[in-house]
């Protein structure tokens, strides 16, 4: 579901392929029919935007006819867990959950806790006020599963309308079809089978994207296929290391593997009253003062000390949501005056292109690194605005730098991929001219901007002057070593600097430092690079590749995996067996590196006589260590900023009316109204079609590289929008006409494909169509057209500040932009 | 005349030798034997000029798939899927197999452009200039927003003037040495990459 995987990640799509011929069913819901959908056993087509629907109504399914894993669900999830009194359902107050505050939009989330035991999210960004005390003891619980506010109790009433009747009603999926899916689905489930969701960007760029992914983990919670092979849900990343660059974050709200950016409006004024906020008191957050203190060493060396809170004030604090949505509109406003961007291209493949181009016209300065001209770089020559008449260059005063930047095979480095793999990648041939490494530039303006304040006493200046910066750098062109690097990311201790070889080994004292706590093992050796190493299974091996490359943590390669033994530590069945309890060598073992304390017996038991704090609060028997308390999560106390449960909403724009509730779409959704970037009432009759936007095989993202490969640019010449030959009737429309997308935000042309791919659904009684584009093309390089983000609006999911692209409407008419 | 013989003659019985049919008729394999002529038979794989190989991980979605690079005197030859990776097993999709036509892609630019406030056009500039002129803007413009306390007292320690936008196409080590440069360095906040696009 939310992805093509086929079209999108066809090499991965192969491991697909391969299990259906060995009996799988593959399933694809999905609003297109597409090649995905081709190889698959059942296409479930459903209305862009209505993922929740479907995925409610799996759950009730699941729970209406007890068809749960009852042995993994009742030792393994929150399922008997007991939630406050203070708890008000979506279901009681019409689409909206207790402790919403109507003034500012958002909700206070302290009646959605367990009972007694309020529990810190251990996510970034996510905190809850007040709710940091050790527990006495571990959240109450109901085994029989009778108390009203127990989760199953709660979970029950909430999907209790999501019949199958309700959600043919809200997808425009045949309920039979639906029914065939919840049969396959539950069918793989238990002892002996597992099964797996896959999803991309089709679930994630939704105002409610994080519920949608929330609504797969109770289903697989309930399946029990987290933890185990052949389980999981896996998220399918679009770009080449977008999983390492959110562990190692170019992102505004984490520091390095997932700890939390300082913010000036909570209670993070000095190192200890941001641990004593933040530290999660049980499970393996507790771990956060480690983490912390040695990120603080890798970066202020001999600087950060005890004596000093470890440079802590030298990190800066946020002030708001300084994510990329809001940072387009610091832009337009003055407010961001100087602009890099490293291998990016926002004008195609941001929201609102015509918004962000305002943006860039207003910034004094602008470096832009990639390896060929691109939209986001000559907007001042050929850009929309310029185009329109409404500007010309001579108007624009934004002084740009386009550098070149090396290619991969140019440089060397690592890379995470979707798997989080981090896997090595040699330097084989030289970068052409002037073109470099961002880590050749990165350091050098380091380098530089360290000499111009070398001499400052002022207190601003001193963390660039602080900040360690020592690469060695080797070859004519003065490369700096990736692998020092890499070295820093590993951690090491500071008297001799000895690598660390493994996270256990990270301490709060300022003995070590450690630029990634996560990645602690990847260099466990001076001259041991793990992410190099190159030894893939034999025939005979355990097929988990342990020696192919690294994936954090500590190379486990299928994460919380003590779930796939019982809570006796013996496997599920012989046939699913990946880890075990060997009791003669106390230790568990397996085909996998555990994901567990690895000499904890499954029998040990908190000791809540002792106050236990970390992993001595989570028992043998509690798999999802990262969670305070060890279980998995079907109902989320604490960490969401939307609501507990999944519930269903319209798109922020829909087409339609919610079946459900009096409230329309997500209550807690950012918005940033504005002129330029305006938003559609509901059913909004102007704007009657939904509007979705996807990618192609050949052509990658809206960068500008495969756009300038002569191959793929000639599989993908030019952009074209897809309709049904039902609504291209409508219109008088052709194949291969043109046609004319508008939204609020602006209008864009492009050659229609009239195909059967895409159906009209028929919702709440009603016809509804929809019209789908791909989102990759733009002005410059050999395939080109519209850029298809024209039509997006700056507005946010609550939890992530990401946009829609998947689930809003639009006008069509036949003919071209005047 | 005799020339105009000889040559007739030499293509009469090259391709009496080259011509594929009776070969085939004799038993020999389409796929091997048969196929041969003497123009096959002076073909050399390039690989074998290939002073260099290395392996790589594609650029572009984020499967993972290894390619095994081939290059010669720095430049590169040939691109193919590594047979050794768990992950493809040799294969690539169209994009990552077509990733040869990227880096030897005659739209690559080689030279630093710049473009000047209100110019209309681009000029080329020397690397070493730009990065001065780099470093000197980021300076200004961090000298001039910089805050370190809001109005009530409150350390921020910041600036909102400077934002960086990039990260998920990049390596792991250069968004470190962003992240670190950037946000512990400068006080940047506004750092930001794909992962939410």
């Amino acid at each position: 579901m939310g992805s093509n995987m086929a079209e999108n990640h066809p090499v991965g799509f192969r491991f697909v392929t391969e299990a259906r011929n060995r009996g799988a069913t593959v399933i694809h819901v999905d609003p297109r029919f597409t090649r995905t959908s081709a190889l698959s056993d059942i296409h479930a087509p459903i209305r862009s935007g209505s993922d929740i629907a479907f995925l409610g109504g799996i759950i009730r399914y699941i729970l209406e006819n007890d068809l749960w894993f009852r042995d993994f669900v009742m030792a393994y999830t929150n399922i008997a867990t007991i939630i406050t009194d203070d708890y008000r359902d979506a279901e009681d107050n019409d689409g909206v959950f207790s402790g919403f505050d109507v003034n500012n939009g958002s909700y206070k989330p302290e009646s959605w806790e367990y009972a007694e035991t309020p529990t810190k999210p251990p996510i970034a960004e996510h905190h809850v006020k007040g709710a940091n005390a050790p527990p006495e003891h571990a959240p109450p619980s109901d085994p029989s599963l009778q108390h009203p506010n127990c989760v199953y109790q709660i979970m029950r009433r909430h999907y209790a309308r999501y019949t199958p009747e309700l959600v043919e009603q809200a997808t425009g999926c045949k309920k039979e079809t639906f029914l065939r899916v919840c049969e396959a689905l539950t069918r793989n489930s238990g002892r002996e089978r597992t099964g797996t969701f896959c999803y991309a960007v089709g679930w994630t760029h939704h105002s409610y994207g994080v519920q949608i992914i929330r609504a797969a983990a109770i289903i697989q919670g309930l399946l029990g296929n987290i933890g185990r092979p052949g389980g999981s849900i896996l998220a399918l990343r679009g770009h080449c290391s977008i999983q390492g660059s959110t562990d190692i974050p170019t992102l505004y709200n984490m520091l390095p593997t997932y700890l939390p950016q300082p913010n000036a409006f909570l209670p993070h004024h000095g190192l200890k009253q941001f641990l004593e906020t933040e530290t999660v008191k049980t499970g393996g957050w507790n771990n956060l003062p480690k983490y912390m203190i040695s990120l603080l060493k890798a970066w202020y060396g001999a600087h950060a000390h005890a004596g000093n809170d470890y440079g802590f004030e030298m990190i800066p604090k946020l002030t708001g949501d300084q994510s990329q949505l809001p940072m387009t509109l610091a832009m337009v406003d003055g407010v961001v005056k100087g602009q890099f961007i490293l291998g990016q291209n926002p004008v195609v493949g941001a929201v609102n292109s015509d918004l962000i181009e305002r943006g860039l016209t207003k910034l004094e300065w602008l470096v832009v690194r990639d390896s060929a001209m691109m939209e986001s770089a000559d907007f001042w020559q050929k850009g929309r605005l310029v185009q329109r008449g409404e500007l010309t260059p001579e108007q624009i005063g934004t002084e740009i730098f386009f550098l070149p930047s090396a290619m991969p095979a140019e440089k060397e480095g690592t890379v995470t991929n979707t798997t989080r793999l981090v896997q090595w990648h040699d330097k084989v041939c030289d970068a052409p001219g002037d073109s470099r490494s961002d880590l050749w530039f990165i350091y050098n303006l380091g380098r530089m901007l360290k000499d111009m304040y070398a001499d400052s006493t002022e207190a601003r200046d001193q963390p660039i002057r602080r900040l360690t910066w020592d690469y060695p750098v080797s070859g004519e062109r003065k490369e700096p070593d990736a692998a020092a690097v890499l070295r820093e990311i590993n951690g090491y201790t500071v008297a001799d600097r000895k690598q660390l070889t493994n996270y256990h080994q990270i301490k709060d004292d300022g003995s070590t430092a450690c630029g990634g706590w996560m990645y602690c093992g990847i260099f466990p050796g001076q001259h041991d690079n793990r992410s190099r190493s190159r030894t893939a299974d034999g025939p005979d091996g355990d097929g988990s590749h342990r020696n192919w490359a690294f994936s954090w943590p500590n190379n486990v390669r299928t994460i919380y995996n003590r779930a796939s033994a019982d809570p006796d530590g013996k496997p599920w069945s012989e046939r699913k067996k990946l880890l075990w309890w060997d009791a003669a060598q106390g230790k568990w073992v397996g085909k996998d590196t555990p994901d567990f304390v690895i000499d904890k017996p499954p029998t040990m038991r908190a000791d809540w006589s002792k106050h236990p704090t970390g992993m001595d609060a989570l028992g043998g028997d509690d798999p999802f260590i990262m969670e305070a308390d060890g279980k998995c999560m079907l109902y989320v106390p604490a960490g969401l900023k939307d609501g507990p449960l999944p519930t269903h909403y319209e798109p922020f724009e829909s087409a339609t009316i919610n079946p459900l509730y009096k409230q329309q779409s997500n209550p807690a959704i950012k918005q940033w109204p504005r002129p330029g970037n305006e938003y559609h009432e509901d059913a909004d009759p102007k704007y009657p079609y939904i509007f979705t936007t996807y990618r192609l095989t050949e052509l990658h993202c809206g960068g500008i590289s495969t756009r300038v490969m002569p191959h793929t640019a000639e599989l993908q010449p030019e952009a074209f929008v897809e309709i049904s030959p039902e609504l291209a009737a409508e219109h008088g429309i052709r194949n291969l006409d043109w046609a004319v997308l508008s939204t609020a935000r602006g209008q864009i042309e492009a050659k229609t494909l009239v195909t059967d791919r895409i159906r009209p659904f028929t919702i709440n009684g009603k016809t509804v169509h929809q019209v789908g584009m791909p989102w990759v093309f733009g002005w410059d390089g050999y395939a080109r057209g519209d850029i298809a983000n024209v039509l997006l609006a700056v507005y946010g999911d609550p939890n992530t500040s990401i946009h829609t692209t998947k689930a809003l409407t639009c006008a069509l008419r036949k003919g071209r932009l005047a | 005349m005799k020339k105009l013989h000889r040559r007739v003659r030499d293509r009469v019985t090259g391709f009496v030798n080259d011509w594929s049919i009776p070969r085939q008729i004799a038993g020999q394999s389409v796929m091997s034997k048969a196929a041969e002529s003497a123009q096959s038979r002076s073909l050399r794989p390039r690989l074998e000029q290939a002073d260099r190989v290395g392996t790589s991980i594609c650029p572009f979605c984020a499967v993972g798939c290894a390619q095994l690079v081939y290059a010669k005197d720095g430049r590169p030859l040939h691109i193919e899927g590594d047979p050794r990776s768990p992950v493809n097993q040799g294969t690539l999709c169209p994009k990552g197999a077509g990733t040869l036509g990227l880096l030897l892609s005659e739209k690559r630019i080689n030279q630093v452009l710049y473009r000047a406030p209100y110019a209309k056009n681009w000029e080329t500039r020397p690397l070493d200039w730009a990065m001065q002129r780099i470093a000197e803007r980021v300076k200004q413009t961090r000298d001039e927003t910089f805050v370190e306390n809001l109005p009530d007292g409150t350390p921020v320690n910041h600036t909102l003037g400077i934002a960086s936008l990039g990260g998920a196409t990049l390596d792991n080590e250069e968004n470190y040495l962003i992240k670190k440069l950037f946000g512990g360095g400068l006080g940047l906040v506004n750092i930001e990459n794909q992962a939410r696009i």
